[in-house]
């Protein structure tokens, strides 16, 4: 049985939360606000409290999730949420703060936000930190912004930005909010960027490279440091996609490679929960040079106290109306506590243990385009599978009915059917070889039999689903019935 | 010291013997020596568990908070009551550890609690759909004004100086460069006079971004705005406040195009600015100008009903660099908070939240004329959000907090004649008696 809708649910004259009474004299609205402003009716549904905490507690057994499974998904960094960071998040002390409180009655918080800034920027190499992006996409846009600023500071006039083109879809998108048109950099063979390709297309109109180390494939790029020279020789920035933080903490750092804007996911390396698809936080470093393009507001001390400073004349300006996603970054701060600077490095030597781990057993059944080392991901190919006329979407979804969530798929899109696997430091020995003999049994079905991977999943709440017909005919208000 | 990896001694032997390597050193050999970093990083060691509650704990112990203070704080965020329930749902781990809904089939329960957000958004906004949600009010009004220099091919946009002041700065920062013009229209009676819009309207203008109830707490006239707009073939931007909309007619109703706003005051606790949810709704010819995500409702291969995120050929990641937006993700938890807040209260509670506002926040305005010195400069409609000037309001306000009494947000922060003049917010959460001692209070300070 699906799960009605809540409006389907609604009974006239339930109520799921009561108001204290109304305790001052009543007034008529209509005496003081004309009645064309007034509103009529509120298609809003009617429920009792049980029926509200069963209708959403049914729907969350339909969603898989790190609690129930393991989450292999390339580049989102799927690891366990320490619980004790949700108490953190939820003390008085930072849940029930107003944005608008003067800094003297917020100190505590304003101290944490500085402390998350150090530590942040100590453990990429930057010298200085903004917590306000919401995301890693408004992180990306943010340092475009800031490079934007530069260049302009410079009187240069630059017009484009460099790309890998194994970068993530975001870069290319972020580059055209701010107006910047995309290079695409070919990759060489051993899965880096052809550094040929880009110096045949660098010159005097290049702002930057925008790149992931390691890359999406989960390699890391050995000519880092000449990139960023070259990129630097036409007074370009080099820009960090920290998509894939989780892969070098301690080991080594996007400032030591020549970086000079970093974006972070704290969603991804940092713990906090990705909530079904957010709130993450996308903090920006930047090397001292390019500091007082940082947005507003900056935290200062002053030796004495805390303050929100929003004066900072260069500044590209506030990104968002707050001073971030506050709660995400309690939550990132009382990660790093925890860790220390031992546990960091420990969670990037585990993370890419077990992507090694993986790999090397998974390429005795499937292609591995790019047979290296890796860091904490690989990439593998199921074009092998062509033969039985089976897709990675196939494997990707019979992966579901062994109670697995599926590998990112068709991305990066350089490897032909890939499957991109991240099983992060969080997993345990005995689940990645669950796993592992799941992906085998798979590759043997495809073989063996095939109907089982296109018919898959069967044992899910729900079967493939009509993608086509969802986007010719949109339905997506319940109150507005597709034609 | 504490940490989340499981993997013993042993295991950790077997897994390098399997894949060749002595240590784990050896699987970041290809990092240039001259890259690596030496040494350890500079951050504090490890600690347990209890060792980090305690830490943490006290540093949020040395926040003033709402709660053992009487809030009066609005301009955007407000403190509203919020039921318990909702975050013993919200703390369901398969709700908040899922990942965005790529794989459908095993994502349902996201998929359709954004549905019915977008559903109860539509309702709530009287307009035809909603998106899957924004990262929060500013960045929502951000992608508004994209859609509309988008649809009508005009860069220019008329912002409604009683547009919230912060939007106003992020919209600054994020919209211009891009080459959208925004250009200010000042207001006079706590409103902007619509001859004034009038006058600026001309076929270079995309837009006109309005706010309802505006900034300081006044209703402008949207209807007769947005029908101005439409007369220059501009769009009609409104940002709503959800809660207001349980009082107020729908933006739709009265003519917006695109409504964007701040879901905070829908049950999401004030967490010192985020992390919050911004909805954007709009009308159905501009569906295929909406950024970020979207789900429909569809059907299995057994005819079944279900949820996949759909129309995502406009998406970043299919259209890269032709992308309208960079959004690559929602909201989704805090959508869901507010999907929850909305089905708890429902159509009564919402109603009565709303009616609550504004009775306790003109009971407020009655008292507060009852105070020597204190005065209105803003004659119009309010909702539960009204201008108070005060003589030497910072000093006044200053002493108020010092007494537990968050008063108000000066105004002179942004609007330089707007001096003396503080913002007061009165939620459904007040008493009468903290009303009362507000009253009191401000007029012993003011007169003492």
């Amino acid at each position: 049985m699906a799960e009605p809708l809540i409006f389907d649910l609604s009974k006239d004259g339930c109520r799921g939360f009561t108001l204290p009474a109304l305790d001052v004299p009543e007034v008529d609205p209509a005496d003081h606000i004309p009645a064309r402003f007034l509103r009529q009716e509120l298609p809003l549904p009617s429920l009792s409290e049980l029926d509200v905490v069963r209708h959403f507690t049914r729907l969350s057994r339909l969603n898989h999730s790190v609690d129930i499974g393991f989450y292999p998904l390339g580049s989102c960094t799927m690891k366990y949420n320490p619980r004790v960071n949700e108490n953190m998040a939820r003390l008085a002390g930072f849940a029930n703060l107003h944005p608008q409180q003067p800094d003297e009655t917020v100190q505590g918080a304003l101290q944490m936000l500085k402390t998350l800034e150090e530590s942040l920027a100590e453990i990429t190499g930057m010298d200085a930190m903004t917590l306000q992006p919401a995301a890693g996409a408004q992180g990306e846009l943010t340092g475009l912004l800031i490079m934007l600023a530069y260049h302009r500071k410079k009187g240069n006039h630059k017009t484009k930005v460099m790309i890998p083109d194994s970068g993530h879809g975001t870069n290319p998108a972020s580059c055209a909010m701010v107006g910047y048109e995309v290079v695409n950099i070919k990759s060489d063979a051993r899965g880096g960027v052809d550094i040929e390709d880009l110096k045949s297309k660098l010159g005097p109109d290049i702002a930057g490279l925008m790149i992931t180390n390691p890359n999406t494939l989960g390699l890391f790029d050995e000519n880092i440091g000449e990139l960023a020279h070259l990129i630097h020789s036409v007074d370009g920035l080099v820009y960090y996609d920290g998509a894939n933080l989780n892969a070098i903490m301690g080991w080594t750092r996007p400032g030591d490679m020549g970086f000079d804007i970093v974006h972070l996911n704290l969603h991804k390396t940092f713990s906090t929960p990705h909530g079904g698809g957010g709130p993450g936080a996308g903090p920006v470093g930047v090397k001292k040079h390019l500091e007082p393009f940082l947005p507003n507001p900056r935290i200062q001390h002053d030796g004495k106290k805390y303050h929100l400073q929003t004066k900072c004349r260069e500044s590209v300006g506030p990104v968002l109306a707050s001073v971030g996603n506050f709660l995400v970054l309690v939550r990132a701060y009382a990660y790093i506590l925890v860790n220390g600077r031992e546990g960091l490095k420990n969670v990037s030597a585990y993370a890419v243990l077990n992507a090694n781990y993986m790999m090397q057993r998974l390429k005795k059944t499937f292609d591995l385009p790019y047979d290296r080392f890796c860091k904490h991901e690989f990439v593998l190919s199921g074009k092998g599978l062509a033969k039985y006329g089976v897709k990675t979407l196939d494997v990707a979804k019979r992966l579901l009915d062994f109670g697995f969530h599926a590998p990112t798929i068709y991305f990066p899109m350089i490897v032909e059917e890939s499957m991109m696997i991240e099983p992060t430091e969080t997993e345990s020995k005995g689940t990645l070889d669950c796993f592992i003999e799941a992906m085998e049994m798979i590759a043997r079905e495809a073989a063996e039999k095939p109907e089982n991977l296109k018919n898959a999943p069967t044992k899910t709440p729900v079967r493939r689903l009509d993608e086509a017909t969802a986007a010719r005919k949109p339905d997506i208000n319940y109150f507005q019935k597709p034609e | 010291m504490a940490n989340y990896i499981p993997t013993t001694p042993a295991e950790l032997q077997e897994m390098l013997g399997a894949i060749g390597v002595k240590t784990v050193d050896d699987l970041f050999a290809e990092i240039p020596p001259e890259l690596r970093l030496q040494g350890e990083l500079n951050i504090p060691a490890g600690m347990s568990e209890p060792e980090m509650i305690r830490k943490v704990t006290r540093l949020a112990q040395t926040n003033e908070t709402v709660d053992n203070n009487v809030c009066f704080l609005g301009g955007g965020a407000y403190d509203h009551i919020i039921p318990s329930v909702i975050d013993h749902l919200l703390l369901r781990g398969d709700f908040f550890t899922a990942y965005t809904p790529y794989q459908p089939e095993v994502s349902q329960g996201t998929l359709q609690c954004i549905y019915e957000f977008q559903s109860l958004i539509s309702g709530l906004t009287g307009m035809d759909q909603a998106n899957a949600s924004m990262y929060e009010g500013a960045t929502a009004t951000v992608e508004a004004i994209n859609m509309a220099t988008a649809q009508t091919r005009r860069n220019r946009v008329l912002v409604l100086q009683t547009v919230n002041p912060e939007y106003r700065r992020v919209m600054s920062s994020l919209n211009t460069p891009l080459g959208v013009e925004l250009i200010s229209v000042p207001f006079e009676d706590g409103a902007v006079d619509p001859a004034k819009i009038q006058e600026a309207l001309n076929d270079q203008v995309a837009a006109v971004v309005m706010q309802y109830p505006n900034f300081l707490g006044g209703i402008e006239d949207i209807e007769k705005i947005s029908e101005m707009t439409h007369n220059a073939g501009a769009l009609s931007i409104v940002v709503a406040n959800p809660i207001a909309l349980g009082l107020l007619e729908t933006p739709g109703k009265l003519g917006a195009d695109i409504v964007a706003g701040e879901g905070q005051p829908l049950g999401i606790p004030l967490s010192y600015g985020g992390p919050y949810v911004g909805f954007l709704a709009a009308k159905k010819a501009l569906l295929r100008r909406m950024p970020g995500r979207i789900v429909g409702r569809t059907t299995d291969i057994d005819g079944k009903a279900g949820y996949v995120l759909t129309l995502q050929a406009r998406e970043q990641h299919i259209r890269r660099e032709k992308a309208s937006s960079n959004i690559c993700s929602n909201q989704a938890l805090m959508a869901l908070n507010t999907t929850i807040y909305m089905s708890l209260m429902g159509r009564e509670g919402i109603k009565e939240v709303a009616l609550q506002c504004f009775q306790k926040a003109h009971y407020l305005k009655r008292e507060l004329a009852k105070v020597e010195g204190v005065s209105f400069p803003f004659t119009g409609s309010f909702f539960h959000e009204l201008v108070v000037k005060i003589p030497n309001a910072r000093k006044v306000i200053g002493k108020m907090a010092k007494q537990g009494v968050f008063a108000g947000i000066p105004l002179d922060n942004w609007f330089s004649n707007l001096k003396d003049c503080v913002l007061v917010a009165v939620t459904e959460k007040r008493t009468k008696d903290e009303i009362d001692h507000y009253c009191n209070l401000l007029g012993g300070f003011i007169n003492g």
